[in-house]
């Protein structure tokens, strides 16, 4: 499912988080989002989201402005991992994920197999079928992730939206999370802190200041040289002895 | 069509779970008193009343039955179910564990109506204490739900703390405001007879109060019960709830109106009765997990024979004399929670 921002502006009380962004996904591409801490990743998630309204532009989901859909509609369409959801509720793993199934749902179309094959599916997908009779307050941050996760991949959605999702993840899990995520057919933008994770993208956006500051090919947007900008350090491409793709390594400028 | 169908059996197995317990919760109601009267009795003039059966009965035990323990069972388990349903209700939309439904003032509004009415003298005598208390809960109630709306509770971050915030300055005003009219202007006995009815007293209930509040209770588990998966859906917050396509606004203002409004009406029948919509959910919870689909009818359920149980404690615990019910909800339900608490703990490890 495409989804475009067209020259998207976000303020509060007089603060601009986000400026003139534009941008569109394919759909079945995976877009990474990089930028500094603050630089509005989150920001223009909760925007595409539908879960913030934009100050100024619009948001169009499969070339239809979003605005005029309802939740329901959204939540049949888009799928999104917050930055940090926790609760107090004693609510077990499993029932994380059905919730995925909400949208899906209504008084005349209960809960049915497929509901329960769709989160048996979810749960495989983030390695966390053992963990389903667990309570929530018992798991680890990594395993609440991978519920998150599996709860988005649950809702079905034709656009993913997952802000950090492998910031708790130990790295087999990083990998295979990432792995996962670019080989399902869905749209996805991720927001991500390791740029290296974000070579492997589609295409990469750089956030700073609120601005979109690169979009395109990850070797391109991710050249040293922006990098060293953006990030204020510096970067190089290299490659070990192994001699495969190349990577990019930091030190501080 | 087989989905409906699926929904309506759904809904009269429930039925057949909960009635039987409510219909012997409201015998027992009838039955113990000061004067104890049989079940045969009891069921007697029943068939008299509703099927003009002409069974003989002595007129004073059927004017006790019919006239006052009857009522006044069914309008204790209407009350329960309701209080308690509305504090599930809004502990799960303001995720607030101390929530209870008296969290929007409307405990306070009452009692600022009530002594307005009958300590201040507002009406002249012509309105009667359960008017009072109604408009003071409403107006406590309005007073609370623009101070949460002017402090942003509509951007739907921080919405829920807000709306806790007003509620309890929206409190602590009418409180105030209460305590200014009795200190000016109450003797002694008067200044008793609220803290009596603050407490809750079932003493006044007849047949009109019945026909209030058992719709009333009805129709508010139903529109909490359409809910259900809703409040399911504010585990992770009300953005989660948004990004799983729930209306968070309306979904906000339908259940927070219809549950302050069953709370007013229910306090101004019995007075500000505690502790059974803060605790019950609580108990319920431990019972069968956090799902709103078996809370809410567990907690409906659970409330309802509470309440007619601690109207019949509160009865016959001391002889001759009538104790306020909410002395007998906390003095009972607080050992008990404990107990639950502690049980809760043990089977979670
Ligand atoms: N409600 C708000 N009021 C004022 N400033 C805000 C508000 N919400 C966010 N901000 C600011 O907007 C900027 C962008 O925030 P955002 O959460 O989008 O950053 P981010 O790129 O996701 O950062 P991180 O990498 O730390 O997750 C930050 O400087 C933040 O302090
Ligand atoms: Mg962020």
């Amino acid at each position: 499912m495409k989804i475009e921002a067209r020259s998207l502006s976000f303020s509060v009380r007089g603060k601009t988080l986000l400026q003139d962004v534009s941008l569109a996904v394919q759909p079945g591409e995976t877009l990474a989002l990089v930028g500094p801490n603050g630089s509005g990743k989150s920001t223009l998630m909760r925007l595409l989201s539908g879960l913030a309204k934009p100050s100024q532009g619009d948001v169009l989901l499969a070339d239809q402005p979003l605005a005029r859909l309802t939740r329901r509609e959204i939540a049949q369409r888009i799928a999104i991992v917050e930055q940090q959801a926790d609760t107090a509720e004693r609510i077990t793993a499993r029932s994380v994920v059905e919730l995925g199934r909400t949208p899906w749902l209504s008084a005349l179309k209960p809960w049915s197999g497929e509901d329960t094959q769709h989160v048996d599916k979810a749960l495989r997908t983030v390695e966390m079928e053992e963990f389903a009779p667990r309570e929530w307050s018992t798991l680890s941050g990594g395993e609440r992730q991978r519920l998150h996760i599996a709860r988005a991949l649950a809702q079905r959605p034709g656009l993913l939206l997952l802000d950090e999702p492998t910031n708790h993840l130990d790295i087999h899990h990083q990998l295979s999370i990432l792995n996962c995520i670019r080989n399902l057919k869905v749209t996805t933008v991720v927001a991500l802190h390791d740029l290296n994770q974000a070579l492997t993208c589609d295409r990469v956006a750089v956030l700073s200041h609120g601005r979109l500051v690169a979009l395109g090919a990850p070797a391109q947007a991710l050249a040293p040289e922006t990098v060293s900008e953006f990030f204020g350090i510096k970067a190089r491409w290299a490659r070990d002895a192994a001699g495969d793709a190349p990577f990019l390594s930091f030190q501080l400028a | 069509m087989s989905a409906a169908a699926a929904l309506a059996w759904q809904g009269a197995r429930g039925a057949c779970l909960a009635l039987p317990v409510l219909a012997a919760a409201v015998l027992a109601g009838t039955m113990i008193g000061e004067t104890s009267l049989a079940p045969d009795l009891v069921l007697s003039v029943l068939a008299n009343k509703l099927a003009g059966a002409g069974l003989p009965v002595d007129p004073v035990d059927q004017g006790i039955i019919w006239s006052y323990r009857l009522p006044r069972a069914l309008v204790a388990g209407a009350c329960g179910a309701a209080l308690a349903v509305a504090g599930v209700v809004l502990q799960a939309l303001l995720r607030n564990a101390l929530a209870d439904p008296y969290i929007l003032g409307i405990s306070a509004g009452a009692s600022t109506g009530a002594v307005a009415v009958t300590i201040a003298g507002l009406g002249g005598g012509a309105l009667s204490l359960s008017f009072g208390a109604f408009n003071g809960a409403l107006l406590a109630f309005g007073f609370v739900a623009i101070l949460a709306r002017a402090a942003g509770a509509g951007g739907s971050r921080a919405a829920a703390a807000q709306i806790v915030l007003a509620g309890i300055a929206g409190s602590q005003l009418f409180n105030a405001l209460t305590a200014f009219i009795i200190a000016k202007s109450a003797n002694a006995d008067q200044a008793r007879g609220i803290m009596f009815w603050l407490m809750g007293n079932l003493s006044g209930v007849r047949w009109p109060d019945v026909w209030l509040a058992v719709p009333l209770a009805i129709a508010g588990w139903m529109i909490c019960r359409f809910h259900a998966r809703a409040l399911d859906a504010f585990t992770f917050g009300s953005d989660s709830a948004a990004s799983l396509g729930i209306p968070v606004r309306r979904v906000q203002l339908v259940l927070i109106f219809a549950t302050a409004l069953t709370t007013a009406v229910m306090v101004s029948i019995v007075g500000s009765i505690g502790f059974v919509g803060l605790v019950i959910p609580h108990a319920a919870r431990f019972l069968v997990g956090p799902g709103h689909r078996r809370l809410m009818p567990v907690a409906a359920l659970t409330g309802a024979v509470f309440l007619i149980a601690a109207d019949i404690v509160s009865r016959i615990i001391i002889p001759g004399q009538v104790l306020p019910i909410g002395v007998v909800t906390a003095l009972i339900g607080a050992p008990s929670f404990a107990v639950i608490l502690v049980r809760g703990q043990r089977t979670a490890r």
